[in-house]
């Protein structure tokens, strides 16, 4: 019952995304050409990508305000090394990223854990001192893509079978992340502390663990984000990913992630982070004014709301009526 | 025969409140083994040190005759030991086969969870226990005794050789309790050692071998159920006398202030029907969670009620709206004042004004001259130790905050004053203060209706006494014929309908 509810949601965001295409290639069938299409998926990688961090630290009924400074962060190191180093290995841009991000997830992490302050605090915070620590380290300079490798410029640009790569580290990340989070007790624990937290403690959950290693596993998401944003904008200055942390949170509440934790999962979150994404496209060739963008997605977050809410009292219609016990 | 868990010399406080004083108790396998006592006696702490879930002070526990010590939860359960909590605590968004193997959930491999034999196993549990669950329903809606099913198969599926089961039964219906019965049976048969802590004496006289009373966190004695009766366990929860702590001033009853008709939550209490006269207190004794806070909430308007009315002064109250009640003279006093009585961040002077911000402004500003005003005359009234009236209500003591609660409201002069568990966790010389503060008021002409778990309180202040069990009105009781054995027995559903 539990997972057939999980499916109808996504199954829902699922089938807004393919109205939303349906509607906008009646109205102009160029939406649906192969370069229309890979520019949609390269348009929803790094926030898909952001999307699922986020989630597994909503999941535990926390939030991460921070991603926006921390891809920012990791995408300027990307670049400033390969300006002291041009021959660096590409890996090591990943390494780099990686690492960085995962550093301001400890930064994080620590920090609630130490205060016992709401995430909520912490990361606001923290978006302001990683982007502050960026801008000090930019100092007005711009990486430009002469700057970097032609071999890490090709990975945001090439296609395997015509998908772009960078889509499809982004399958990776959500299958990976899907498959921790469903297989693996830890991943079950996460939704066990969002659930309940008291209760988790009483079961003998380690709280504090579980939920550090979730803002380390976002800053680490948010850390490889920027640089896959280095190698497909080529262009950096301290500005990447400046106000994308909302986008990224709405992109996975309209996918199902309760705030409030204990539900949802990283396929819905990276499936509302595609719809978001594609709404950006659709709206212009249905010929709506960009303006009204914003509003469709403040609309599309409370419509996702409100499918919760009549889904979740659905369901407790259904379990109560269907109470089965015997003698 | 060794015992299987022995406690010796325990001891627990929590800041200078000593919650246990040198308890011991000893389990033996293949025993069911009863603690009772009265509402803080000490009982839900010794199952918290037993759980692993609070450090003990002082004193030694032994498994298998090996001193053991707990750094949490997840040590205890490794040792064998189950606990069943009176609230169940299960994840509503999981599913029940994963409740009940949480965190130790059957592998295959690469270490992934192997779902068909969760769900096979937890199948498997439910067939032992006789009931019908669907594993992969999640445990959001379960009733009460589902969950406390779900619980028990949880203590099933790792051997506790151990079970603690903190009042199981409390929102079970007779067969329900029934069936739980015969599983602890079987489980006690099977050689585990259950600890069974319960406030229905029948339920302790049926199932137990043994029994434990605890008073005021000391230990009081240990012996066979058979030489025991109902009304010796009562006398020896409460034992003590009732003091000279309580200065009951005599009042004059007058006109009914506070009238409840016929009011119904489904689910929390249901027909409940009282009055309270002007000049008069009546307490509202019964058990925790016999649904006594729930109906003083629905009467201040905070939840709402399915059937029935509340009328203060022959007027009909609008349900749902303290507003309204405020308005028509009613104050509450709530039971957990960092919850619900007071903005522990802000001052002293602005939670004792806080109710009363309209008639202290003027043109909408908010004087602080005025408040502070009001605020002095309320804390000099009731004593209130304060550094400074400016401080944040989260620098008092305990009873300097309830005192502040009671300022808050008392500054609205009510008419009708209802007061939850008015001198928990405050030390006595306050606990005098706020009955003689009390018996003053209702002496002024207010109608006082007092919930209080303290027997001693109960007595010593009440005109009346109204005894709720489970969610019903089952005894009323005039102060001349109340005493300890007369409430606890209507508290524990020993006396069904009252005068």
């Amino acid at each position: 019952m539990a997972h057939r509810v999980f499916v109808v949601r996504e199954l829902g965001v699922l089938l807004a995304l393919g109205l939303l295409v349906l509607v906008t290639a009646v109205r102009n069938p160029r939406f649906l050409s192969a370069q229309s299409v890979k520019d949609l998926l390269l348009g929803s990688t790094i926030l898909a990508i952001l999307a699922v961090g986020q989630a597994i630290v909503i999941i535990t009924r926390n939030v991460d305000l921070s991603v926006g400074s921390v891809l920012g962060l990791s995408a300027f190191a990307a670049g400033t090394m390969f300006v002291a180093h041009p021959g660096a290995p590409v890996v090591l841009a990943f390494g780099l990223g990686i690492g960085l991000g995962a550093a301001c997830g400890v930064v994080n992490g620590g920090l609630i854990a130490a205060a016992r302050v709401p995430a909520l605090v912490i990361t606001l915070g923290t978006l302001y001192v990683f982007r502050g620590i960026d801008y000090t380290w930019a100092t007005g300079r711009q990486v430009n893509a002469a700057d970097m490798p032609p071999g890490f410029l090709r990975l945001g640009t090439a296609t395997v079978l015509g998908v772009p790569v960078l889509a499809l580290f982004a399958v990776a990340v959500v299958a990976a992340a899907g498959f921790v989070l469903r297989s693996y007790r830890s991943g079950r624990e996460l939704y066990a502390i969002g659930s309940d937290p008291p209760a988790a403690r009483l079961a003998g959950i380690a709280v504090g663990r579980r939920v550090f290693a979730a803002f380390v596993a976002s800053g680490a998401l948010a850390g490889f984000a920027g640089v896959l944003y280095a190698a497909r904008f080529g262009t950096l200055d301290a500005n990447a990913g400046l106000g994308s942390e909302l986008n990224v949170v709405a992109a996975a509440v309209v996918g199902g992630v309760a705030i409030f934790g204990g539900s949802g999962s990283v396929y819905g979150a990276a499936l509302g982070a595609v719809l978001l994404s594609t709404i950006g496209s659709a709206l212009p060739v249905l010929g709506i004014n960009p303006f009204w963008q914003r509003a469709a997605v403040g609309a599309l977050i409370l419509a996702a709301i409100g499918l919760d809410r009549a889904l979740a009292a659905r369901l407790a219609r259904t379990l109560r009526g269907g109470t089965a016990r015997g003698g | 025969m060794q015992p299987l868990l022995t406690l010796t010399g325990l001891s627990k406080s929590f800041g200078a409140v000593a919650a246990l004083r040198d308890v011991h108790l000893d389990l033996h396998p293949g025993e069911a083994h009863a603690l009772v006592g009265e509402n803080g006696a000490g009982k839900s702490t010794l199952v918290k040190v037993l759980a692993g879930v609070v450090a003990r002070d002082a004193g030694t526990f032994t498994l298998d005759g090996l001193a053991v010590s707990f750094a949490g939860p997840a040590d205890a359960r490794a040792a064998g030991i189950a606990v069943i909590y009176q609230e169940p605590t299960l994840f509503p968004d999981l599913s029940v086969a994963e409740n009940i193997f949480i965190s130790r959930q059957p592998l295959r491999g690469l270490r992934r969870i192997d779902p068909a034999a969760m769900r096979s196993r937890a199948a498997e549990l439910f067939g032992r226990l006789g009931v019908h669950l669907d594993p992969d329903r999640p445990a959001r809606g379960l009733s009460i005794a589902d969950q406390q099913l779900v619980e028990i198969a949880k203590a099933l599926s790792f051997q506790a050789r151990v079970l603690v089961m903190d009042e199981p039964t409390a929102a079970l219906s007779g067969v329900e309790v029934e069936r739980l019965f015969a599983v602890v049976r079987s489980l006690r048969d099977a050689g585990a050692a259950v600890l069974f802590i319960s406030h229905r004496f029948d339920e302790v006289f049926a199932l137990c071998q043994r029994v434990t009373v605890l008073r005021d966190g000391q230990w009081v004695s240990t012996d066979p159920v058979a030489d025991l009766s109902a009304e010796q366990l009562v006398r020896r929860m409460v034992g003590r006398e009732v003091s000279s702590l309580y200065p009951k001033l005599p009042a004059t009853v007058g006109e009914p202030r506070l009238q409840v008709r016929d009011l119904t939550r489904r689910g929390f209490f249901s027909g409940v029907h009282l009055t309270v006269h002007s000049g008069e207190i009546v307490a509202l004794a019964g058990l925790v969670g016999a649904g006594r806070s729930e109906v003083v909430r629905a009467v201040f308007g905070i939840d709402r009620y399915d059937r029935g009315a509340v009328l203060v002064d022959g007027r009909p109250l609008p349900p749902g709206s303290p507003a309204a009640a405020i308005a028509a003279g009613v104050a509450l006093v709530p039971e957990d004042r960092r919850l619900q009585g007071l903005v522990m961040e802000l001052s002293v002077e602005r939670n004792a004004t806080l109710p009363r911000r309209w008639s202290l402004s003027r043109l909408g500003l908010l004087l602080g001259a005025a408040e502070r005003r009001s605020a002095r005359t309320w804390a000099d009234r009731l004593n209130v130790k304060a550094a400074r009236l400016a401080d944040p209500v989260s620098t008092l003591s305990g009873g300097n905050q309830q005192k502040v609660v009671l300022a808050k409201w008392l500054s609205t002069e009510p008419r009708v004053l209802i007061v939850d568990e008015p001198t928990r966790g405050i030390d006595i010389a306050t606990k005098a203060e706020v009955h003689r503060l009390l018996s003053s008021l209702a002496a002024e002409g207010v109608a006082v209706l007092m919930v209080s778990s303290e027997l001693p309180e109960v007595l010593g202040m009440a005109d009346r006494v109204l005894v709720m069990h489970e969610g019903r009105l089952v005894d009323e009781i005039a102060r001349d014929r109340a005493d300890e054995e007369s409430v606890m027995l209507a508290a524990s559903g020993h006396r069904e309908a009252g005068g």
